[in-house]
């Protein structure tokens, strides 16, 4: 299997903090990779340096064979990364055709992946007309990984997408983001463990910024002291 | 589509029908007296309509501030003045030279400064409108811009003499301002105006879904500084002079008190802001005398605690509805009254 995304020791800072010491990870094409890790570990930092947005200083970040570490965030993105940032982040102002529509990097995009995407989430269809803000925090979730959707994008880079949502909605979030990956393949950070254990294939653990360990995730569901290591309780 | 737009109809016909209804009402002709000063009032709040307008698509719709937006006013004031007096351009090539010229300085300043976020884009904004200010007041080009006493008795003809043909310069202004009005809403509602949204909400965020938010944010800029220019030149055309108070950080403060009041975000609340503030700082002098501003500034503090969104913006806020607005802004009062008695 090829690999979408290969990241090599990458070192980030944020300011004077040494955030990211040395993170590895290669995501597969077509599957689920989990990032896991406690909070504060650099997960989102890790995928925030991945899209340039916090850029690493050293190491190697390649998408689809090319290097693209120093490139501008947008220059990144175009080239079929989509990103869904922790709490569900839409424009509120904006109603959830518009919050799809921006999202186009061809003229005719959100036309031509309509019916997948309303086959996801098919509340999106019913609230179409509705601005950003009124959502509930479930159909903002469901519309932001939607809008990564848009776009041609190879790779997906959700964070965190369980945060604050009930029970019953993440079971439904988890059905979404199976299927999702027929169409796409998905790099996700998640603190909750269930959820991730049962949607990724794969998984990569960081601690204090490097990668620890990595693997099935099938190896790690059995592995209950790596788990209570790293990720406290499981 | 008429339905939905009643509001602005009958305000444009209001508009259209109000030097014949001054007229009438004071018994005097178009040309003299109340029916003659009513529309120059007028003309000068579609001036600065337009000047809010453009202001509104920096603040309210991208969500940049900028503490310089005179020097494009002041730009298109001067580069009229200038090329028609003594370069002897006609109006229309000069107006034409006004939009590249404003197009080209608000490029570079963008370009320049847009790298910045929020204040201090503010500031470095500030400081390029403060040597705008200095250069047209320095001595050193007394001969083109009349440095502290600006230049005056700008050549024109006849037909566009705000003195000799008071109405049709009346109508002229009123086209002005609804053509930006329309130009701009049409701007907004482009794919482009829900970026600068977007920009407005959340950069970062826009940047992730891989726009290069800058080039849209110095369009807005651009968009912003040329029509801003051209209101500029209006008003030198209206004056028949081009003063330094046109490049003045108090023209930039109008601006932004005209987009606060009248709702920052929704085009056609700067325009009324623009009305509203004209209007009431000429009545209130009238009135008052030299204590006007006091009681001005009482009435600015008044309108920002029971209309937290501006006119246009609270009206919208509420579905439509004042006594829904008032009563909630009134309850909120009560309360901050009643922990106060409590204490």
């Amino acid at each position: 299997m090829n690999n979408i995304l290969e990241v090599d020791s990458i070192q980030t800072f944020i300011g004077q903090f040494h955030i990211l010491e040395g993170v590895s990870l290669e995501v597969p094409e077509s599957s689920i990779t989990a990032l896991l890790g406690r909070n504060g570990a650099g997960k989102t930092t890790t995928l925030k340096s991945i899209l340039g947005l916090t850029p690493p200083r050293e190491g190697r970040v390649v998408f689809a064979g090319k290097d693209v570490r120093g490139q501008r965030p947008y220059d990144i993105a175009a080239l079929g990364i989509g990103y869904v940032p922790e709490n569900r982040a839409i424009f509120r102002a904006l109603t959830v055709e518009e919050n799809l529509k921006i999202a186009e990097r061809k003229k005719g995009d959100l036309a031509r992946r309509a019916e997948m995407i309303f086959g996801l989430f098919p509340d999106l269809k019913r609230l179409i007309k509705l601005s950003g803000g009124q959502l509930s925090g479930g159909q903002q979730q469901m519309l932001a990984i939607a809008r990564a959707l848009v776009p041609d994008n190879r790779l997906i880079l959700i964070d965190e997408p369980s945060e604050g949502l009930a029970p019953i909605l993440i079971e439904q979030l988890m059905e979404s983001i199976r299927s999702l990956s027929a169409h796409t393949t998905i790099l996700l950070v998640e603190q909750n463990f269930r959820m991730a254990s049962q949607l990724a294939d794969r998984y990569y653990l960081i601690d204090d910024g490097r990668t620890v360990k990595q693997g099935a995730m099938k190896e790690l569901v059995n592995d209950r002291a790596t788990v209570h290591r790293y990720l406290g309780a499981a | 589509m008429l339905k939905r737009n009643w509001l602005y109809i009958a305000l444009l016909a209001a508009l259209i029908v109000l030097p014949y209804a001054l007229a009438l009402v004071a018994g005097e002709p178009l040309d003299k007296g109340v029916p003659l000063f009513g529309q120059g009032l007028m003309v000068q709040v579609f001036i600065f309509a337009v000047f809010a307008l453009s202001y509104d698509i920096l603040m309210g719709h991208t969500g940049i501030l900028s503490f310089g937006h005179a020097l494009f006013f002041g730009t298109g004031a001067y580069t009229l003045g200038i090329l028609v007096k003594y370069g002897h351009w006609s109006i229309l090539a000069a107006v034409g030279a006004v939009i590249a010229i404003a197009a080209l300085e608000s490029l570079l300043i963008g370009v320049l400064s847009l790298r910045v976020h929020g204040v201090y884009f503010a500031m470095v904004t500030l400081a390029f409108a403060t040597v705008g200010s200095i250069l047209v007041e320095a001595t050193d080009f007394r001969d083109w811009t009349g440095a502290e006493d600006g230049l005056h008795g700008i050549p024109v003809p006849d037909l566009l003499n705000p003195a000799l043909h008071r109405t049709e310069f009346y109508f002229l202004s009123l086209a002005f301002a609804v053509i930006v009005f329309l130009l701009v809403k049409r701007f907004v509602d482009s794919p482009a105006g829900r970026v600068w949204a977007a920009i407005r909400e959340n950069e970062a965020r826009a940047i992730s879904i891989g726009y290069n938010t800058l080039i849209f944010k110095v369009q807005a800029t651009i968009i912003a500084g040329v029509l801003a220019a051209l209101a500029g030149a209006l008003y030198a055309l209206w004056n028949l002079s081009a003063t330094p108070l046109t490049m003045d950080v108090s023209t930039t403060i109008n601006a932004l008190l005209m987009t606060i009041i009248g709702g920052s975000g929704t085009l056609i609340g700067p325009m009324l802001g623009a009305g509203v503030l004209q209007l009431l700082g000429y009545f209130l002098n009238t009135w008052l005398g030299s204590v006007w501003q006091l009681v001005f500034g009482l009435i600015y503090v008044l309108l920002v605690l029971f209309l937290p969104f501006g006119i246009v913006g609270t009206w919208r806020a509420r579905g439509g509805s004042w006594r829904a607005a008032w009563s909630e802004q009134l309850g909120k009062w009560r309360g901050v009254l009643k922990l106060a008695k409590r204490r």
